[in-house]
């Protein structure tokens, strides 16, 4: 349900990283996504009026991944393609325009009062997921917290419209002669939009800020006098880096901005909220399904908080280094700034934003821990990476159920097929084998567990089918 | 796992002195906060050894209450 009658336009994430497009990959969305959005891999950090940049870097290190390592697309396109995805499922129902005034709940469900221009009704089900946004409702329906730490700057946000050519790449500027002092930031959209990203400090008329005539010498600064250009959308945006204690409350679950809050630079918004999403929907899914008791639910939120935690310690960080808070940190920064452009080791303290990468859960419950010695490849509790194989990719091939991917372990596909594992044998692969076998460092015996959301359950050297069985059991919340 | 050496290290700490002090001579307080952050975040750099600087820091900090 969603209390509005549309998909919101506006300057929303238009970030989308690997994880999520791997993600959208399952949901059979990925390539219309990639389609439309913008592709980008590098990022170059600027300072002061020096037309060069003092440093970049390659968000995809690892190359010969399906997917790029961000794409940049309009929220409001994202939400119109995964709306006409789910208009195929006839289970599915969208109720657009109805509000939820008033919730409840009891050991086995929960029930919401909705209201509609049409009038009210209730509704109860076994499970209600609250992704009702940074304001949620349903949050404060039930009284809960929402605790963190608030922001004093506030940030301009100009969408506009010009025809340039220009890298797909993310340019951010510290102390540019254009807003000086503080930092600015550019992002190619589709249909030859751009954002454009402008620090403005915390004492600032809001208000005057987003009037054209103030908007247009920050772009003009920006992209040059000659460049004729259109506003698509100017705001004003503070933030807040803050989370739920707990994101289950009983029956009901919270997901994305409704259950945590970050600053914007990371792009760690959007792509925490679809990470969310997948992390909840296998758990959901062997629950409904009789297939896991509902204490699984507890895995979410768990995993959902390391998540929510990285993301804050990073975009913190982030905003730390942009604001600093003291003179002290004022200097630390700039002479990092200083530092960088000729001497690589200060570039790694340089923090523009650490965008988005998939976030590890290595003491999660859900994981069998390591008993062999593992040098390298993909741990337990961290998210699979892809690789070439056959005509196609890995991950693609991994799909949404549990998987066993394996080095001629000896596994019995019959009997892990009446597990519901599939069975993925990289000794048969072709010359791309190799890549995938190095990453996962697999040797011939060996096996890893996947989770239907891609991330490694267990792995051993020589796999035995009753290690694969407990393996199974932990990873559905059994032990 | 590596500490961090207090007892003295130089032959000539009356040169390291003033090299350290004298650098910040002409400058500001802004200036001389910048030029101090570049000097401690090469050496802490050079050391590498995120528990030796943790250590430092601790050391530091105690040591300011001292004031």
């Amino acid at each position: 349900m969603n209390q509005l009658e549309f998909i919101a336009a506006g300057s929303k994430a238009i970030c989308f990283a690997k994880r999520t497009l791997d993600i959208w990959e399952r949901l059979g969305v990925a390539k219309k996504m990639i389609d439309k959005g913008v592709v980008w891999n590098v990022g170059k950090v600027f300072y002061g009026d020096a037309s060069d940049p003092i440093y970049q870097f390659d968000m995809l290190p690892i190359k010969e991944q399906k997917h790029p390592s961000f794409i940049n697309l309009q929220q409001y396109y994202v939400e119109e393609i995964l709306v006409e995805e789910l208009s195929k499922y006839d289970n599915v129902q969208l109720r657009w325009g109805h509000k939820a005034t008033a919730v409840e709940q009891s050991s086995n469900g929960a029930s919401v009062q909705i209201e509609t221009p049409q009038g009210s009704y209730g509704i109860s089900a076994e499970w209600v997921i609250a992704c009702d946004g940074h304001r949620s409702t349903i949050r404060e329906l039930m009284g809960l917290d929402f605790q963190g730490q608030i922001f004093e700057d506030n940030f301009l946000i100009a969408d506009v419209k010009f025809k340039q050519e220009r890298p797909s790449e993310r340019w951010f500027w510290f102390d540019p002669p254009f807003n000086p002092g503080h930092s600015a930031l550019l992002h190619k959209q589709p249909d030859d939009v751009w954002r454009l990203d402008f620090q403005l400090g915390w004492d600032v008329d809001r208000a005057e800020c987003v009037k054209p005539e103030n908007v247009e010498p920050f772009v003009r600064g920006m992209i040059g006098d000659d460049v004729e250009f259109e506003e698509e959308w100017y705001s004003v945006y503070t933030f807040q880096c803050r989370r739920m204690r707990r994101f289950v409350h009983g029956r009901i679950v919270f997901a994305g901005d409704s259950a945590h809050q970050v600053s914007p630079f990371g792009a760690r918004g959007c792509n925490g909220g679809v990470a969310d999403a997948d992390n909840l929907a296998w758990k959901l899914n062997l629950i409904l399904n009789g297939d896991a008791q509902k204490g699984l639910i507890e895995s979410y939120d768990y995993e959902a908080i390391v998540t929510a935690d990285e993301n804050i310690l990073n975009s913190t960080r982030s905003t730390e280094f942009m604001t600093p808070k003291s003179e002290g940190s004022v200097a630390f920064r700039n002479a990092v700034l200083d530092l960088a452009e000729e001497y690589k080791f200060a570039q790694s303290f340089v923090n523009s934003g650490r965008l988005s990468t998939p976030v590890g859960y290595p003491d999660s419950a859900l994981n069998t821990p390591d008993k062999d010695a593992w040098d390298g490849g993909v741990p337990p509790g961290n998210a699979a990476i892809d690789a070439p194989l056959g005509e196609g990719w890995l991950l693609d091939q991994l799909g949404d159920q549990f998987a066993i991917l394996e080095n001629r372990s000896g596994l019995n596909e019959t009997e892990l097929g009446s597990l519901h594992i599939v069975t993925i044998d990289l000794s048969t692969a072709d010359e791309s084998r190799s890549i995938a076998l190095e990453r996962y460092q697999i040797p011939r015996g060996g096996a890893y567990l996947i989770r239907p959301d891609q991330y490694v359950a267990a792995r051993w050297k020589s796999a035995k089918f009753a290690d694969v069985q407990n393996a199974l059991a932990r990873a559905k919340g059994s032990q | 796992m590596a500490s961090l050496k207090t007892t003295q290290s130089f032959d000539r700490p009356d040169d390291v002195y003033q090299k350290l002090t004298e650098i910040h001579r002409e400058l500001s307080a802004q200036d001389s906060l910048k030029l101090n952050a570049k000097l401690i975040l090469l050496l802490a750099n050079h050391i590498g050894d995120e528990d030796v600087v943790d250590e430092a820091i601790a050391i530091a900090v105690r040591n300011q209450t001292k004031a």
